[in-house]
């Protein structure tokens, strides 16, 4: 039932997708965190996609690996803030936020592709089911 | 009769069948949209139809290798694995070497779904035209 794979093939690109949006409000969140959980600034994460064969036929997409980016944070001047070294400058993440929007618009609009996908398969197994009537 | 009727489907059915086959390909390119390295994959509609409706109508639908004689024989009609998968050719190179073009996978799964469609209408009008010849007035 070919039709039926549609639905795995759009879910695994959703998912996907859905994980690479996580990872946009995670750096986003984080654009401005002087420290992260392990008291080092934060890190931009990045998602990894893969190819993945879906039971039946076809081709879906998985989430492979969330890699940092090893970058140097930007350093900013500020005396007055704890985190300063003794030159006082701080170590700000190396989040990148234009490519960070840049990444989520893309990501939004894969997403939505993929709803299509599956709307359009869900119409057509529909009106196979009323065949003959 | 009842043959008549059964070729008159079969063709209808290959059809859809590869139109679904192609349907969960093109869902493959759009899922793989941003994937790096993954290519564009298409079969050729006209070829794979007339393949797959040639080989029904000489060998009557390719018939199950029978090695024993307690074997039963089969028939597998609908074969999509044997419409061969062909890359797309890409018309504008992207740095992680996808060649996947949302647009005109996109606008290939529109038109798929149309024929899909027309292929249903073909059947059920079909049906509807067996209904009247059965019909007693």
């Amino acid at each position: 039932m070919s039709m039926l794979n549609v639905f795995n093939i759009a879910g695994s690109a959703l998912t996907a997708q859905s994980a690479r949006l996580n990872t946009v409000a995670s750096n986003l969140a984080n654009a401005d965190s002087v420290a992260g959980a392990d008291g080092l600034p934060y890190k931009a994460k990045q998602v990894v996609f893969a190819a993945k064969p879906v039971e039946g036929g076809g081709t879906g997409v998985r989430v492979t690996a969330v890699v940092e980016d090893n970058a140097p944070g930007r350093m900013l001047y500020d005396p007055k803030n704890p985190a300063a070294n003794e030159q006082g400058f701080v170590t700000m993440p190396n989040v990148n936020v234009v490519e960070e929007m840049v990444n989520m618009i893309s990501a939004s609009r894969a997403y939505q592709n993929n709803v299509e996908v599956m709307n359009t398969a869900k119409t057509l197994m529909q009106k196979t089911l009323t065949l003959g009537q | 009769m009842s043959n008549q009727i059964d070729t008159g489907l079969q063709f209808h059915q290959q059809a859809l069948n590869l139109r679904a086959y192609r349907q969960e390909v093109l869902a493959s390119n759009i899922a793989n949209a941003d994937t790096p390295n993954y290519k564009a994959r298409d079969i050729d509609f006209i070829s794979a139809l007339q393949g797959a409706d040639g080989a029904a109508r000489t060998s009557g639908s390719l018939p199950l290798a029978r090695t024993a004689s307690g074997h039963l024989g089969g028939t597998a009609v609908d074969n999509p694995a044997a419409a061969p998968l062909l890359y797309r050719i890409e018309t504008q190179s992207s740095v992680d070497g996808n060649t996947v073009n949302i647009d005109t996978e996109r606008a290939a799964f529109a038109e798929n779904a149309v024929q899909y469609e027309a292929s249903l209408t073909f059947v059920n009008q079909f049906m509807r035209n067996i209904q009247s010849a059965l019909q007693s007035q």
